[in-house]
Parts: C-alpha cells; structure tokens; sequence
C-alpha cells in the first residue's frame, strides 16, 4: 500500500509546475483562442442586447452603429404590449410539464437501470422511437383532436404535449445517471435494513442530485422555447412567449429593436434558472453523478 | 439480483403502481381544471381577433379601450402574428372549423374563395343595417375584390395598391424628370444613371425573396402590363409566352444590374430599410410604404420622396391591389358581438380616432373614400393622397392586363393552389437574380410547375 500510494501525490504537485514550465506560450495562445471563440458564440447575444437599446431606424441602419443614446422605448413598448399572460402561461406550460416529467421519469428510469424490467432495451427504444417522428407530421391529428376534445388554446394542452414531448429524454439522461450508482451501495443501504422508499429518498436521489438538476433544466430549456406546438395550438388564452416573440415582428415597418428587447425579456429566466443550476449542472452533465 | 432484494421488489412494483396511479390523477384533475375555463369572467362576451401584426393593426390594439368603452358588454382578445404565421394559422382554423376566432384578418386573396366554400358569414346585411356605417364609402375596386355574388363578405381595414416611390433630391441633381406616366424603360434609364455603389445608393430596389407575397407581387403587375398571364381561359399555363420571358428578364436583369445588393434575398421589409435609410433612389412596391417613409421616427428620407403611378408597359395601369380585412368565420359562436368590433374597426369614426389619438399619419389608408377627405389626413397625406387613390382606381383587370383570364385577382392567381404554386415559381425567380440559373431554366420549371396545376383545373372542369 505505501509503496503504491507514495508516488500519487507526487503527480499533481509535479504536473502543474510542468505545464507552467514547458507550456507558457501554447497557453496564453490557448487562451486567446478561446476568449476569440467565446466572443464569437457570444457576440449574437451582446448584439441582442445592445439593439434592445436603440431606436428601431438606429437598429436598421447600415453599417450598423455602435454608439448611440441608449433608451428603454423598446421595453417599453414590449411591456405594454401586454407581456404578463403570456409569460404566465410559459410559467405554467414549463413549470407543471417539468414536474409531471421528473415525476414519471424518476421511477421509470429506476426500473430501466437499477432494476431492470423485461425486455428494457426494446422500451428503451420504444421511448426514444416517439422522438423520431418530426412535429410537423402529426400538428394535423394533434390539430384536429385537440379541437374535437374543445381542447384547443388551452394551456393544459401543451403541459400534456410538453410533459410528451420531454419524457423520452429525461427517462433516458436519468437512466445514464441512475446506473453510475455502484449496486455496491445500493446492497449497503438494504443491508443496514433501508427499504425502497428510504433507499430512493436517503441514498439514491443524493447521488443523483445533479443529474436531476441537469434533466430538469433540459425539460425546462425545452419546454420554453417551444414554438411549434404553442403556435399552432393555442390563440389568444394559451399563447405564450414564442408566440409573443414573433408577434414583435411586422411585414409592414421597422421591428429589429423591439424583437431585441422582447427576445431579451424572453431569454432572462432560462439563463437565470441555468445561472441557479449552474453548480449541480456542471457536476451533472461533465463528471456523471457520482464520480 | 440477490435474495435480499426480494421482498423489495415486490415493494418496488407496488410502489411504481401507486406512483403512476398518483402521475395519471394529476394529470387528470390538471385536464379538468383547464377545461372548466371556457366562458369569460365577469359574466362578459369575449371574442378572439386574429389580426397580422402590421403598424395599423397594433394601433387598433392600443386603442382597445375606447371600443369597450362603447360596448362594455363586450370583451376583446387579440391574436397578432406575422403575415405568414397569421396567414396559415387562420386559413388552418377556418378551413377545419377549429372555432378559436370570431374575427379574423384576411384578404382579397381569401375572401371571394372562403365565400364560395361557405366559410364566412355574409356582411352585407350587417354592414347596409350599421348606423352610420356607410358601405358605399368604401373604394370600389376594394368593395368589389372583398364581394361573392355582390354580397360583402369582409369588410377593408386598409387597402393599397402599388406605386414608384423615388428621391426627388437625387432627380433634381441628376437633371431628371420623372413623366407622369412612367413605363418600365424610364425606370431602367433612372436606375442605370442613379445607381452608384461605391457611395451605397442602389439606382432601384425591387423584391427579390422567394414568396408569392414578395418577388411574385410587383413581378405580376409587370407581366401583366408586359402583355403576360399565368393561365389563359382555357387553363393553359402560360408561363413560357414571350410576353412573360420579356417581363421577368426585364425585371431580372434590372435588378441584377442596378439593384441592391444581395436583391435575391431581400424583400418588402429590407427594401423598406434600404430606402427609409438613404440607399435606393427609387422602390415600386406597396402603397402601404408611405406610413414607414414619411414617419420621422424610422425614415431619414421625409420630404425627399415623391410618387409616380406603377411603371407600364402595354397598359394603362399597373398597380396591384390589396387589402386586409376582416371577416366572421362560419364557426363563430358570437357573431353579433364579432360584427360590433369589426364595424367599430372599419368605421368613418375610427379613422378619425386614430388621427387624433395615435397621429394622423398612421390613419388605415386606402379603405374608405371619406379618409381623404378628413382635413387632418389630407394635410399629412398631401405628398401620395392622390397618387394612391388613383393607383387604386386604375387597379382592375381591365385597365392593367392586356389578356382576358378565367381568375380574379392582378399580383396573384385567385385558387387555393396559388400559395404553393406561387411560391415555388418565386424560389425559380429567385434563384434567376441570385445568378444560380438563367431567366429561360427558371421558367421552363416554372411552366411545369404551372402545367401540373393547370392539368388539375381541365380535368375536374372547375
């Protein structure tokens, strides 16, 4: 065991001062780069943000201007084009499908990794296989039966379509998660008499805490950017932000200012809940659940 | 697994049951209570409003309150979108009684074709019994296009047809006249001696996007004037006529040698910004432009711009003709309360709303006669007031087509089919100005494309 153990930490202390040695340049270069390409992912979204300020003829202008006197008429105009309900109904569409995912998505997940069930790789498939049908191939039938049901621009429409729609993908992030358990500890927890519930509640759920996190952010990142199903099936009641967004745009008349400001408004709670998440997240998405 | 999980299995399962069991309830009682909601608070009539999201429409919007005002037993929701999602969310609706809308904003495209399916409530007796409503105030090419057997069946919130917007600025120090009748050899003669790209000045804009809504409106008007059809009466295409391939490489070519750049992707609204900022020194398009151009607060060329009718050829007129309407759906359970915002929309009164409380330039041009005659109106409106009354007095198959043909309507074919078709040919036409094919391949495609419909309209005898 000592003579094992004795060189480990002798590694990281000796890496560290190696690459500080050796890679000086290499790095610094390194690191332009990828400020260079953070700036370039990013540069569409300082854009965004810098033409919600303008007027609609400075945001149209070309070339583009870069100084100019900043005002908030397009938040303005955003906020009193009537932005609550629709922000309200996305709260509600992603909220409530998000929870009923997580909801069902734990146990079946639980029943696909920790202890699998029959046949698991065909329902596996069969949960994936729903995602493969493009959207725009069933709009008619959902269409039609959500008119017939008197269903039609009715948020609990698009919680149940959104709830659908995300389930295939959260089963299987949470069945990933859920086999990075070791059965070792699982056979620990029922040894020490822990049943189900205690075991899913004091063992499991801890370990996989950043994978929920990530899964739920997925749902709700999906679920709120969603546009095809809340254009087509909601009108004046259920429409929300999407829907809101592109009614910002006109065929007639200037709209790039306005469409910046509402995109902005739209865009803060996603990188809010991101934001929140962002610890659990990188745990969660990076390293697996319990490395 | 090993024996001591057992017992916790059978757990499991029962456990998983209960969860599912709890999962189904939730949703359901969820479905329950969204489904309770359907009638409005306070014991109101509420109706839906689909509209598209253009400048007059959002004014309409803002101005909701003095219509609940006048009928306080009303309440109205608004539904805006852009033309094309509004377009197919509201041709969706109608055409499976989906029933979401009790008004909804259409077209002189749609109208005469949503009649004729039975689709729409007939306005006519509404509109003769509106006090103070005044039908025949309307303009009568407008009138006419929104009619199925004489019978209004939607009513014009604005309507427009198409003109030569062009800097008088840039005329003056070039030492040009603009004839008072322009025709399409004038226009390529100003743009030739206008344009110059090293200083950004384009000598013409002109659509150039894919869509039977852009490239194919102002391409229509010239080949109608260029002597063109799309079918003859006998439903034959007619796409590859010489009159046709005169008009679309005339129209190709002046666009590729003196318009903007980039024309094959540019449409209203980039053609909009091009001239509003000072780039293009003349743009034939929607009458509808004036409310952008001469509004301060996005244009930088007011007081420069002076308007000539729609460039000929063949004919004595050119201009398109257009209008957003609006209509009852079949399916409308509140008809009566539908018709009290839509004539409160469409009214004499309500142009006069709009030019004192929203400004006298947003005012819905282009629908009624009396709008001109409103001294507020006709002071702002002095530069196209009668530029664009009399562009929507000559807009009729009559005065703009030299050729009879068996459909209504003068920038589009007036079939369902159309959208489609229209369109497809707008992809060949755009590929032709990006340079991607020749005038002569993009309408021998054309043709087939025209040919395949036609077939459809000779074989079923409609």
């Amino acid at each position: 065991m000592a003579i094992d153990t004795a060189p480990a930490p002798a590694r990281p202390a000796e890496a560290p001062q190696g690459r500080r040695k050796g890679g000086g340049k290499p790095s610094s270069l390194l690191t332009v780069l990828t400020w260079i390409l953070a700036l370039g992912f990013f540069s569409p979204v300082i854009w965004m943000v810098l033409t919600s300020f303008k007027q609609e003829s400075a945001a149209a202008s070309s070339p583009p201007t870069f100084f100019f006197e900043p005002t908030l008429d397009q938040y303005r105009a955003v906020l009193g084009a009537g932005a609550g309900p629709y922000f309200l109904n996305s709260v509600i569409a992603t909220g409530v499908s998000t929870v009923l995912v997580i909801i069902l998505a734990v146990p079946a997940s639980y029943a696909l990794s920790i202890r699998p069930v029959k046949k698991t790789q065909d329902v596996l498939f069969f949960f994936i296989s729903t995602k493969m049908l493009p959207v725009v191939a069933v709009i008619m039938p959902i269409y039609v039966i959500a008119g017939q049901l008197n269903m039609l621009d009715n948020i609990w429409t698009l919680v149940i379509l959104y709830t659908a729609m995300n389930l295939p993908i959260a089963v299987w992030m949470m069945r990933s998660f859920f086999q990075e358990v070791p059965a070792e500890v699982l056979e620990a927890a029922q040894m020490d008499g822990a049943g189900l519930l205690k075991t899913l509640r004091s063992v499991l759920m801890p370990m996989v805490a950043p994978g929920l996190a990530a899964t739920a952010l997925i749902c709700v990142i999906f679920a709120w950017n969603e546009f095809f199903f809340a254009l087509n099936l909601t009108a004046a009641k259920a429409a929300t932000v999407p829907v809101f967004l592109v009614s910002q745009m006109t065929s007639e008349g200037l709209f790039l200012a306005k469409l910046s400001a509402a995109s902005v408004l739209a865009s803060l709670p996603v990188v809010l809940a991101g934001w929140v998440a962002q610890k659990q997240l990188v745990r969660g998405l990076s390293m697996g659940a319990v490395k | 697994m090993k024996f001591p999980f057992k017992p916790a299995r059978r757990a499991s399962r029962r456990q998983r049951r209960r969860t599912g069991l709890l999962s189904a309830l939730s949703v359901f009682l969820l479905v329950l209570t969204g489904c309770g909601g359907d009638s409005s608070a306070e014991g109101k009539e509420e109706i839906v409003v689909a509209i598209v999201s253009n400048p007059q429409m959002q004014d309409a919007i803002s101005l909701k309150d003095d219509f609940t005002g006048k009928y306080p037993d009303v309440d109205v929701r608004f539904v805006s979108l852009p033309e094309n999602e509004a377009r197919a969310k509201i041709t969706a609706s109608v055409a499976t009684g989906g029933g979401e809308f009790d008004v909804v904003m259409i077209s002189n495209y749609e109208t005469p074709m949503w009649a004729a399916n039975g689709w729409l409530t007939n306005l006519q007796d509404y509109a003769d019994k509106t006090e103070g409503y005044n039908p025949d105030d309307f303009i009568p090419t407008i009138r006419e296009a929104l009619s199925y057997e004489g019978d209004l069946y939607s009513v014009p919130f604005y309507g427009e047809s198409s003109f030569l917007a062009y800097r008088s600025d840039l005329f003056e120090q070039a030492g040009l006249t603009m004839p008072e009748k322009p025709t399409w050899d004038d226009i390529r003669r100003f743009a030739k001696e206008l344009n110059d790209p090293e200083k950004g000045m384009s000598g013409v804009c002109l659509r150039g996007l894919a869509g039977w809504g852009e490239v194919m409106a102002p391409l229509d008007t010239m080949i109608n004037t260029y002597g063109g059809r799309w079918f003859d009466e006998d439903w034959n295409a007619t796409l590859d006529t010489p009159e046709v391939k005169a008009a679309v490489t005339d129209y190709v070519d002046l666009v590729r040698s003196h318009g903007q750049p980039g024309a094959a992707t540019s449409g209203y609204g980039d053609c909009l910004t091009r001239y509003a900022q000072g780039n293009a020194a003349m743009w034939y398009d929607a009458t509808a432009m004036v409310s952008s151009v001469e509004d301060p607060k996005s244009s930088l060329v007011v007081g420069k711009t002076k308007y000539a009718p729609a460039p000929v050829k063949e004919t004595e007129d050119a201009g398109w003709l257009y209008s957003w309407s609006l209509a009852i759906p079949q399916t409308s359970q509140h008809k009566d309360a539908a018709w009290d915002f839509i004539s409160w929309m469409t009214s004499p009164d309500y142009m006069k709303l709009v030019g004192e409380k929203v400004g006298w330039e947003r005012v819905p041009p282009g629908s009624r006669l009396s709008t001109y005659q409103l001294p507020g109106y006709a002071e702002v409106s002095e530069a196209y007031a009668k530029p664009t009354l009399s562009a929507m007095a000559g807009a009729s198959q009559e005065t703009s087509m030299v050729l009879p043909v068996p459909y209504t309507g003068l920038q589009f074919v007036g079939i369902p089919e159309f959208q489609d078709l229209g369109t497809r040919v707008a992809q060949q036409i755009s590929a032709a100005i990006a340079g991607q094919k020749s005038v002569d391949e993009a309408l021998d495609q054309a043709q087939r494309y025209a040919r395949t419909v036609a077939d459809s309209y000779q074989a079923g005898g409609r």
